[in-house]
């Protein structure tokens, strides 16, 4: 009872040292999981990997099958009297072991790619990311102070947020075939899928945002003569522009989640391309591979724009604790 | 049953008396004409015809039960909202808007947080087309007056309440306003150091020519701190009385306890806590575990 009252608090903080061990497990544990899967053969491993085919005609080695399978064609061998297969139990092809992964991660960055031509994995992400960048970019530059905008004036929000509410309704990847047409099979159509996705809900985020400057401060500058452009340039934008960044933070993570779409439309490129490929030649590791460092460039990006945040907006940040 | 005769609060002593003579004699600040102000229909009028001048430096209250529109007139008067009917002149001419004529403190914490303590205090002069170094020269000025020197470039979320509603006091006075208008502005602050904000705030104001207009719920800020305090009663607010404080000038803490200051202060509690049955405090029977417990 005592560690449960003592693990379990309502409300209030755990203890530093209780935090870091919880901080450190919320990862080990789903990599302590998929090592014990791998790792212990009693676990789970559906499938049987030949070492020696025995009289099984069909069989080969190193081929992966499944154990019933195995069992059954072993019991028809020994009434038959013919040589028995043999294999060790294994996990199936889309489940590789750590260290694979571990190992094809290094090597994808230090081995050419198969084919010559092809992108190395380190070009394929780089074009992934530069494809979100301009999306988010281009979006930004109109939806940043349409946003700002509509949070201030009732004039641009009643003109233009009945179509953004109606217009986010509708999923990006439906303007995929529109947008090759217009743009062509390039990069183009990619990073429009990205802004399509990105701009109507960043409207309606900073716009929302904005409307919730608390409103004495806009107050407190009119008595000291300040006139409504004066206030939107000295109070509204710098009073809300560290809520405004955190905001771009998430939506930049949302852009993310349109770059698969956006990268198989027209010509499959980047990290998505890469990723399709790999399956395809059944190099499942690498696989996971790309998945993680899609995970870790996410997390460290995010992780930098809020000490980033933190740096630029001392002041305000020590005021909001 | 009191334990002391308390005087009428409307006997002057002679000093008081010449003083309230002179006052009146001064041009007229402010004049609020038969001022009605509706937010919902449904419960009726907020303000209901509501008349009232105030001279030149003069100190007045505003005070009333909670939600008796003394913050709607104080915000009508700044212009922060549109008056329905009646109107509103601040030295001859109509208010409609906000203006620098009159500088305004709020209860909330109204400091721009992304700005020092001098480009808050600055903030009103730039907009009256001064360059940067001689706003800048002006506001060490007024931070001086409110004695926050050592604080000149701290940030909002460095200073304490008091401190930041002293650099709210600044900046409002910075532009020279004809009045100052104050809403609640001490509400937000512990006993003591309210009690050292209005003493600053006494000081300032015998210091320079400017005529406050304070609302506050506190009886004894209201008595302490002004010539003449206006009483609104609720629902709707309509003036209830305006008091003239027989108290004398320069005013110090120990007068609170002095028969004039009970007198007025019993004057306004009555005026302000009549029909409120509802918010009474219920009379206990004694029960037989308090005899026991006794």
């Amino acid at each position: 009872m005592k560690v449960f009252e003592k693990l379990f608090p309502i409300r209030k903080l755990l203890d530093k040292k209780t935090r870091s061990t919880l901080f450190i497990l919320s990862f080990t544990l789903p990599i302590l999981l998929w090592c014990a899967v791998s790792y212990l053969p009693f676990l789970w491993h559906p499938m049987v990997s030949i070492t020696n085919t025995g009289d099984v005609s069909y069989f080969k080695k190193e081929m992966l099958v499944k154990r019933k399978v195995f069992e059954a064609e072993n019991k028809r061998m020994q009434t038959k009297g013919l040589q028995q297969a043999q294999g060790y139990r294994s996990n199936p092809i889309y489940l590789p072991q750590p260290h694979a992964v571990v190992v094809s991660l290094v090597k994808s960055f230090t081995t050419p790619p198969r084919r010559r031509g092809n992108p190395w994995l380190h070009e394929s992400l780089l074009h992934s990311i530069k494809i979100i960048l301009l999306g988010f970019l281009i979006s930004s530059i109109i939806g940043v102070p349409l946003g700002i905008l509509c949070g201030t004036y009732s004039f641009f929000n009643s003109l233009t947020a009945p179509f953004i509410e109606y217009f986010r309704y509708l999923p990006a990847p439906v303007f995929g075939a529109l947008a090759v047409a217009i743009l062509g099979i390039n990069d183009g159509p990619k990073i429009a899928i990205i802004v399509i996705g990105t701009f109507f809900q960043q409207v309606l985020v900073i716009a929302n945002t904005t409307s919730k400057l608390n409103s004495s401060l806009i107050e407190a500058a009119q008595t000291l003569g300040a006139s409504n452009l004066t206030i939107l340039k000295t109070i509204i934008i710098p009073g809300t522009l560290p809520d405004i960044y955190k905001d771009m933070r998430i939506l930049l993570g949302w852009a993310w989640t349109y770059l698969v779409v956006a990268e198989v439309i027209g010509t499959s490129t980047g990290i998505t391309w890469f990723i399709n490929q790999q399956a395809k030649y059944r190099n499942f590791e690498q696989v996971y591979a790309a998945i993680i460092i899609i995970g870790v460039i996410g997390l460290l990006s995010d992780q930098l724009l809020a000490y980033i945040g933190r740096k630029i907006f001392k002041e305000q940040a020590i005021q909001e604790i | 049953m009191s334990l002391i005769t308390l005087p009428n609060y409307k006997e002057q002593s002679p000093d008081v008396k010449e003083r309230f003579d002179r006052l009146k004699k001064r041009s007229v600040k402010m004049t609020v004409n038969e001022l009605y102000k509706t937010f919902d229909t449904k419960k009726g009028p907020i303000l209901k015809n509501v008349s009232f001048s105030t001279y030149k430096r003069e100190f007045t209250s505003v005070i009333g039960p909670s939600g008796c529109g003394k913050s709607t007139l104080i915000r009508l008067v700044a212009g922060l909202e549109s008056i329905d009917s009646g109107s509103i002149n601040v030295s001859g001419t109509e208010v409609k808007k906000p203006g620098i004529e009159r500088g305004m403190v709020f209860q909330e914490y109204t400091l721009f947080p992304w700005l020092t303590v001098t480009e808050n205090v600055m903030y009103g002069l730039l907009r009256q087309n001064r360059s940067k170094a001689e706003a800048k020269k002006e506001a060490l000025k007024w931070i001086n007056l409110v004695g926050l020197d050592n604080y000149q470039d701290a940030y909002p979320s460095q200073l304490s309440g008091g401190m930041k509603q002293r650099v709210a006091i600044a900046r409002s006075l910075a532009t020279q306003p004809e009045m100052l208008l104050m809403d609640e502005p001490f509400g937000a602050l512990d006993a003591q150091t309210r009690a050292r904000m209005q003493a600053y705030l006494l000081q300032i104001w015998r210091n320079i020519d400017i005529s406050i207009m304070f609302v506050t719920h506190d009886l004894d800020e209201a008595v302490y701190l002004s010539d003449r305090i206006i009483v609104l009663k609720g629902n709707p607010g309509e003036i209830a009385e305006i008091i003239e404080v027989p108290i004398s000038r320069p005013r110090s803490p120990e007068q609170f306890l002095t028969p004039e200051f009970l007198a007025t202060k019993k004057r306004l509690e009555a005026l302000i806590h009549r029909n409120k049955e509802e918010e009474a405090v219920p009379v206990i029977p004694t029960t037989d575990l308090v005899n026991e417990i006794m």
